[in-house]
């Protein structure tokens, strides 16, 4: 597998560290327990398209949010972490 | 070497019969090679496989099947062959299980045959054979139960001694091995016509090509077949194309190389045997080099393999798939018998009747399963002679090392006892469609050509020739250009307005008119005691196929596990479909009802010494010396692994006798007088922005806004999930300036770490980090006498008193009239101390000046052991305690987590069973006796109760001899801990058969007051 | 007449006939409309399971459902290796109960699965790692567990062709659990799947889960591709799958599915006794008694469903194999395969009831669950019978997490791909 990172270009996976689950929001210090929970524990790991944090641990040292599909490993984007849209990224 | 040569020098008599040697294309009869085999000196030609020069020489029995150790001659002309495996070399280069048909033939080859005892032509494990009624499939699932005890005693190490097949060395692998990237556009598998004529086209349209063939020749069946192309044989056009593909600057050609596995991404595995041709490998050389290549497309050209018929007895040495006769006759110029049966269900096979008589053997019988005669058996036949049988087919042969016999049974039934010496099969061609399915694709069943052919929907791997279920010549040349113009146009070259190349003229009409016969197994023939092989190496037949089916193994996966069927050396390369349609025909399925096995890389099997490369020894991992490395080895220093690091572990002195002594000798230097310790191994970050200290606010869980300009804090990290994650300093230098240090182990997690808290979490915030790890050699010195020492060096114009540089204070300084350094108040063994980092470079110098300045002072260095001692005695938590299992409350922290502001881990690590005040917690200890050691991993039991887990109350985490208490002191973890101190414990380590007695007492337990520290 | 007994008796007599009146090792059975139980996946898990809630708990109307062909998930794809050198409390007495069914499972369930109890070794390279298994080793001798502290020398004697002399990482010792060992993977599957079968548990192969029917909050049962099924009690045992079946009942679990590869050689005469895991770098090997070398290392490391993985692992698990035994060079790899791994939050496995009524999750094996199997199975069906957890696997629930009561051998916290 291959990542194309928007800074490196297209890179072999051993430069890359996974975290996982990139539609997560870290909820607000006062949020309900359940909430705080669901964040750290439970995922919704689907097969098909993924959304997911990569890290250029061995290049930019850039997270990155990628779209690749688990049942075929396909990857369908890459774009920055930080350039990501994401509303409500961080309640805090 | 020569040795070796002189022992061959008089090939001996071989008690098998010699056949003259024809030429081949492939080989160079002007040269000749010594080779042995089971201890028998023959010779052959360069070009020549082991087997090719194994049937030169006459031999046909070489090897013992793995079940019911039947003798085996040699079934094809390629990988896949499941027959003629020969342990190859000897010594610590000793290769089991290579097959002798793509072995490259070398002066000195030594090979022998495994798997039997004592020898080849007498093997006493051929009475499994008589045991078959008893050793059908899966026999040992239903036996060897009793007694329970008796299957590790007996019957296992009976059937381990008889199941493997050749011996791995018994040393380690003397040859070196490489790995290399290698990056096209195109790749193209296989050098055939289809794989030449794809590589030619892409090439000719400007894209980057590498033509990957697993041979040491290219030309793939061109080489094999009598054939002419464009009024040349057609081994001869390929030569030609070859030698126009070298002369181009953007294509790479790689012999010996297989392609073994396709990854995601265009990534292709191969390895390439760059040294198995030659006795060993010249020198500088290595034996084999894996290669990633990296191709935007992908060409499979890879061929077919031919399938075998199943019939009763079809095993024989002799009985030989056609196209390997006719590869063995052209290339090798080798004729692997004089008076032979062919026996096929399609045109092609034909094609071995008349090479078979140009190279002077007798054809004994045609045997065509086809009802009726197609108009090329005709001709055949009119052009030679030859008995044709149609509609016929092999009901038995006879011949125990050889066979001698095929009796046909012809269309009405009539048996006819035919005296041969060879029997060339052909049950038509497989597609090689491996590669096609590595990524999970399922290959779709072709009624016409009876075989899987790829059912391809990439944009990225094309397919052409026989590979692809084109049969012919001539379509495999067309195919192949117009696979590789596709595959260079999804590149971005630009389909050239002609044709590449004209497809050039194939002179033969060539025909396939395969009719599927799997088997010629009737209602007799399957009641005779006639063994039917589909899977040739691991001795599953026909009946085992029904028996499977009998007891519900009806799934292809179930039949294939249950039987082991395709499970050999050869992956059931030349056995998978034919199992397929014998398992459709006993469950009344059709074939595509009946599905494929998934097929798994490698294509081939793969030496693990290639994909391990250079990565062993002590080459196996990297190493991060600190600055001072070369320092510390002229000091005669220990080394201790520390992840990746290499550290001193200690300083011994001539007359020194122990490492304690040493240890002891250096904590005492340290506590009395001044030590130093290169400390450059903790991850070092630098943090610059105006939102650093709210940043620090955020991961740490203690307070950082107030820090001052010149400070040092402790801080403690946790995880999301509120378990302790890392520990270690801040010092903030300027007014948006910090250094941070972290633990040696977790230096790559904490700047991942922060990084994912800054880009992913807060990327509003302005600030920015970098690791500086390796810029600074950061060196400790501690000790009553640190601060006179460093007096010497730091520049006058700094103030270095307890009251102008208390503890805890940062600065950056210069030493030595002027060089940059940084100084930080810090304590790890609780003594007056610092550290002060230099630029790496000059790490090697510092340990040498403070050295000389401290001379005086009774200066020594102190290794990883003694800051470890110096840290137990002060009740630090290290690794063995930050170990991802404990919370701040655990380690005694519960009360730095800050209330007043969010941080990572704050809310989960309030959940209730971190907080559980019966947790165990950190705790020191020290034993009644003194000198009785406590030994980590030791666990902690209330005093007179028994050593069971219900009463186990926690564990020592990290134990040492304290020279400065003189006593063994460890930290542990225990329920309910402070406030047992005092409290006596019995500390368990039944692995070692102890229980001794230890009290209970604070973790500090060198200067509780922090006097020395503050001195 | 038909054989059903398996004996060296029954072998021979069959072997005089053709073999002609073996009975199929389970009945190719079609779903009926309704079950006390259901189980979702045939594998060794749900196969386990169905076995011991009709031997055990006379619970008898029950279903397997497997989507394709028994055994075909991760009971199929392991290294084969059984344990219970566990070190924290959660854990120790489950695979210490587990290790004891496999210990009398043949006679048992009436088939060889080759129980091998050939040791398993594990090798520590420095003081801190030599450290922590004492300590693990301490708590399995507490839990009544076999282990044993090995120093050099005994190492040495016990596997002498490891890379002792020119080591990057030095070996220092092991921890050895004699009683551990390996079982042939795939007859636990069908021995279970036989016993199971004999005791009238239906085992119905190519019935994939399409949905499940929720009433009230209360599963009533399942819709399949061979038609709606009603059950009292659904218990899903398909780990590989946990997470796509668990969303069915709109549930989201602590886990994520990621893939792992495991790797043979091609046969070879036997040399490696022990099952050896190598402690600085991810290795761990036996040798089967067919003679191949079977071995593995880390996951990829990424979610995955593809049942393949990628070459970095591959070369990483290898490079340590020939870093640990470099004689074995020239050793060919034969196959590779990828299966697909619940790897749970903190790196332990949940069984346990779920917030839907008669909906039971066993799941969350990450790349241990082979040797479980047996408990596993006990555990699971005297959840199902007894609607309370069973003793040995008491800390497994679910709510674990929220608590925080997680059972983390390795201390990476809630990143599956750690574990």
């Amino acid at each position: 597998m291959r990542l194309t990172c928007p800074h490196c270009g297209a890179r072999a996976l051993e430069e890359f560290t996974y975290r996982g689950d990139a539609t997560l929001r870290r909820p607000a210090e006062d949020a309900p327990h359940q909430a705080w929970v669901d964040y750290v524990y439970l995922r919704d790991d689907p097969a098909g398209y993924h959304s997911e944090l990569w890290y250029h641990g061995v290049g930019c040292r850039a997270w990155l949010v990628v779209i690749r599909n688990t049942l075929t490993h396909q990857i369908k984007s890459v774009s920055s972490a930080v350039a990501s849209p994401a509303p409500n990224k961080s309640d805090s | 070497m020569h040795g070796i040569l002189n022992a061959f020098s008089s090939a001996s008599q071989s008690s098998e019969r010699k056949t003259s040697r024809l030429s081949g294309n492939g080989i160079d009869t002007t040269k000749t090679l010594c080779f042995s085999f089971d201890g028998h000196n023959y010779t052959g030609h360069p070009g020549d496989t082991l087997a090719s020069a194994l049937l030169a020489n006459g031999v046909r029995l070489v090897g013992r099947s793995f079940k019911y150790h039947r003798p085996r001659g040699i079934l094809s002309a390629g990988p896949e062959e499941p027959n003629a495996l020969v342990e190859l070399r000897g010594g610590a280069r000793r290769e089991p299980n290579s097959r002798a048909t793509v072995t490259e033939l070398y002066d000195g080859l030594i090979s022998t045959s495994q798997n039997r005892w004592p020898n080849l032509a007498f093997d006493a494990l051929g009475i499994n054979g008589m045991m078959s009624p008893v050793f059908t499939a899966g026999f040992y699932y239903k036996t060897f139960m009793w007694p329970a005890s008796f299957w590790e005693k007996f019957y296992e190490p009976v059937i381990r001694r008889a199941a493997g097949l050749g011996r791995a060395a018994d040393e380690a692998d003397p040859d070196h091995y490489e790995k290399n990237n290698a990056f096209c556009d195109v790749l193209v598998i296989g050098s055939g016509p289809a794989g030449l004529s794809s590589a030619l086209a892409a090439a000719e349209s400007g894209a980057r090509v590498i033509l990957c063939e697993q041979d040491s020749l290219l030309g793939g069946r061109l080489r094999a077949e009598n054939i002419q192309i464009d009024n040349h044989p057609g081994w001869q056009w390929a030569e030609d194309i070859v030698s126009h593909l070298r002369n181009m600057s953007n294509v790479r050609i790689m012999t010996r190389s297989c392609v073994f596995g396709r990854y995601d991404g265009g990534t292709y595995g191969v390895v390439e045997r760059v040294s198995d041709h030659l006795a060993e490998p010249l020198p500088g050389q290595p034996r084999q080099r894996l290669w990633r290549i990296i191709a935007k497309q992908g060409i499979v050209a890879t061929g077919g393999i031919e399938r075998p018929i199943v019939f009763p007895n079809n095993d024989r040495p002799g009985i030989m798939l056609a196209g390997a006769v006719r590869t063995y006759i052209n290339r090798f110029g080798v004729t692997p018998g004089q008076q032979a049966v062919v026996y096929v269900n399609n045109d092609d096979g034909l094609r071995t009747v008349s090479d078979l008589l140009a190279a002077g053997a007798r054809i004994a019988a045609v045997v065509d399963s086809r009802a009726q005669p197609s108009s090329q058996a005709k001709t055949i036949i009119q052009q030679t002679g030859a008995p044709l049988f149609f509609g016929a087919r092999i009901a038995d042969t006879s011949g125990y090392r050889g066979v001698k016999m095929a009796i046909i049974r012809d269309n009405k039934g009539k048996n006819h006892r035919i005296a041969c010496d060879l029997i060339a099969v052909s049950g038509g061609w497989n597609p090689d469609i491996a590669l096609t399915t590595h990524d999970g694709g399922r290959p779709v069943y072709n009624e016409t050509l009876a075989t899987f052919v790829p059912a391809l929907d990439s944009e990225d791997l094309h397919v052409a020739g026989v590979a692809a279920g084109t049969m012919t010549t001539a379509e495999a040349l067309r195919e192949g250009a117009q696979v590789g113009q596709r595959a260079a146009a999804q590149c971005g070259f630009r389909e050239p307005s002609t044709p590449p190349v004209a497809t050039p003229a194939v002179d033969q009409d060539e025909t396939y008119g395969v009719v599927a016969q799997w088997h010629a197994l009737d209602k007799e023939s399957s009641q005779r005691a006639g063994k039917a092989f589909i899977d040739f190496q691991n001795d599953v037949t026909a009946k085992d196929t029904k028996l499977a089916a009998r007891e519900g193994f009806i799934s292809v996966e179930h039949l294939k596990r249950y039987t082991t069927l395709g499970m050999a050396t050869d992956q059931g390369k030349t056995a998978n479909v034919n199992a397929l349609a014998l398992l459709a025909e006993v469950t009344q399925q059709s074939i595509p009802q009946t599905g494929t096995t998934r097929v798994r890389p490698p294509t081939q099997p793969v030496a693990l010494g290639a994909l391990g490369g250079p990565h062993r020894g002590k080459h196996f991992k990297p190493y991060r010396l600190p600055p001072t490395h070369q320092w510390a080895v002229e000091q005669g220093a220990v080394f201790t692994a520390n992840g990746l690091w290499l550290r001193a572990q200690w300083y011994p002195r001539s007359n020194e006798t122990s490492w304690e002594e040493t240890v002891n000798r250096e904590v005492k230097t340290v506590r009395n007088a001044v030590g130093f310790c290169d400390v450059t191994t903790l991850g070092k970050i630098d943090i610059q922005g105006p939102d650093a200290a709210t940043f620090l606010e955020r991961v740490y869980v203690n307070a950082w806004q107030k820090l001052p300009i010149g400070r040092a804090r402790y801080g403690l990290m946790l995880r999301e999930d509120g378990f302790a994650f890392d520990d270690g300093t801040t010092a903030r230098l300027g007014e948006n300036h910090y250094v941070m240090t972290t633990t040696t182990a977790n230096a790559g997690p904490v700047m991942q770490h922060l990084e994912f808290c800054h880009q992913w979490l807060w990327p509003e915030m302005n600030v920015q980090f970098i690791s500086v790890t390796d810029e600074w050699a950061q060196i400790a010195v501690a000790g009553p006498k640190a601060r006179d020492v460093l007096r010497q060096i730091v520049d006058p114009a700094f103030d270095l008193s307890n009251e102008a540089f208390g503890y805890m204070a940062a600065a950056s300084v210069t030493i030595c009239g002027g060089q940059t350094a940084r100084l930080f108040r810090l304590s790890f063994s609780g003594e007056l101390a610092y550290e002060l980092a230099v630029p790496a470079r000059y790490g090697d110098a510092l340990a040498k000046l403070l050295m000389r300045v401290g001379q005086s002072y009774g200066i020594a260095p102190y290794g990883t052991e003694a800051l470890g001692v110096m840290r137990i005695e002060k009740g630090h938590p290290a690794g063995p305690e930050l170990n991802g299992q404990t919370t701040a409350h655990d380690l005694g922290m519960g009360r730095i987590l800050s209330k007043k502001k969010d941080f990572i881990g704050k809310t989960m690590a309030a959940r209730p069973a971190l907080t559980d005040p019966s947790r165990p917690t950190l705790v020191g200890l020290r034993p009644l006796s003194p000198t009785l050691p406590l030994v980590s991993g030791s666990h902690l039991l209330p005093k007179g109760k028994p050593a069971t887990a219900c009463f186990d109350q926690g564990w020592i985490s990290s134990s040492a001899w304290s020279p400065t208490l003189k006593s063994w002191i460890a930290l542990g973890f225990l329920a309910h801990g402070p406030e047992r101190h005092g409290e006596i414990i019995a500390v368990h380590n039944p692995l070692a058969g102890t229980i001794t007695e230890a009290e209970i007492v604070s973790p500090v337990f060198v200067d509780p007051e922090g006097t020395r520290l503050h001195a | 007449m038909s054989s059903d007994h398996y004996s060296l008796f029954s072998l021979l007599r069959e072997s005089l006939r053709g073999h002609a009146g073996w009975k199929p090792a389970w009945r190719k059975a079609s779903p009926q409309l309704a079950y006390d139980v259901i189980i979702v996946g045939g594998g060794g898990h749900g196969l386990a399971t169905a076995y011991y809630l009709a031997r055990r708990y006379g619970i008898q109307r029950v279903a397997v459902l497997e989507k394709g062909w028994i055994g075909g998930g991760n009971v199929g794809r392991n290294t084969t290796i059984v344990r219970s050198n566990y070190l924290l409390p959660g854990n120790t007495p489950f695979y210490e109960c587990s290790m004891k069914l496999w210990e009398g499972l043949e006679q048992d369930i009436n088939y060889n699965a080759m129980v091998s109890q050939r040791g398993v070794l594990n090798l520590f390279h420095n003081d801190a790692q030599r450290n922590a298994y004492i300590r693990r080793g301490n708590a399995m001798r507490l839990n009544g567990v076999d282990a044993e502290l090995l120093n050099i020398e005994a190492v040495r004697n016990k596997v002498p062709f490891l890379n002792f002399d020119n080591a990057r990482f030095p070996i220092q010792g092991g921890l050895l659990q004699r009683r551990g060992g390996t079982v042939r993977h795939d007859a636990v599957a069908w021995g279970y799947a036989r016993a199971a079968d004999r005791l009238g548990v239906d085992i119905i192969e190519n019935c994939e889960v399409t949905g499940i029917t929720i009433q009230n909050g209360i599963a009533t049962g399942v819709e399949t591709t061979r038609g709606k099924i009603t059950a009292g009690k659904i218990g899903l045992a398909c780990a590989g799958n946990s997470s796509l079946v668990a969303a069915m009942a709109g549930l989201r679990l602590p886990i994520e599915s990621h893939v792992l590869q495991a790797f043979v050689t091609e046969g070879l005469k036997p040399f490696i006794d022990c099952v050896t895991t190598f402690g600085a770098g991810h290795f761990y090997i036996s040798q089967s008694d067919k003679g191949g070398l079977v071995f593995g290392g880390d996951i990829d490391g990424y979610n995955s469903y593809a049942q393949r993985g990628n070459l970095p692992v591959v070369e990483d698990v290898i490079e340590g194999g020939m870093a640990l035994m470099p004689r074995i060079g020239r050793v060919r790899l034969l196959r590779q395969w990828g299966g697909i791994m619940d790897m749970s939050m903190d790196g332990s496995p949940i069984i346990d009831h779920t917030s839907v009524g008669g909906l039971y999750l066993n799941a969350g094996w990450c790349y241990g669950g082979f040797k479980a199997t047996p408990a596993s199975g006990l555990c699971f069906a005297h959840l199902l019978a007894r609607d309370e957890p069973h003793e040995v696997a008491r800390d497994y629930r679910l709510d674990r997490f929220g608590r925080g009561a997680v059972i983390d051998e390795k201390g990476v916290g809630a990143q599956p791909n750690l574990h």
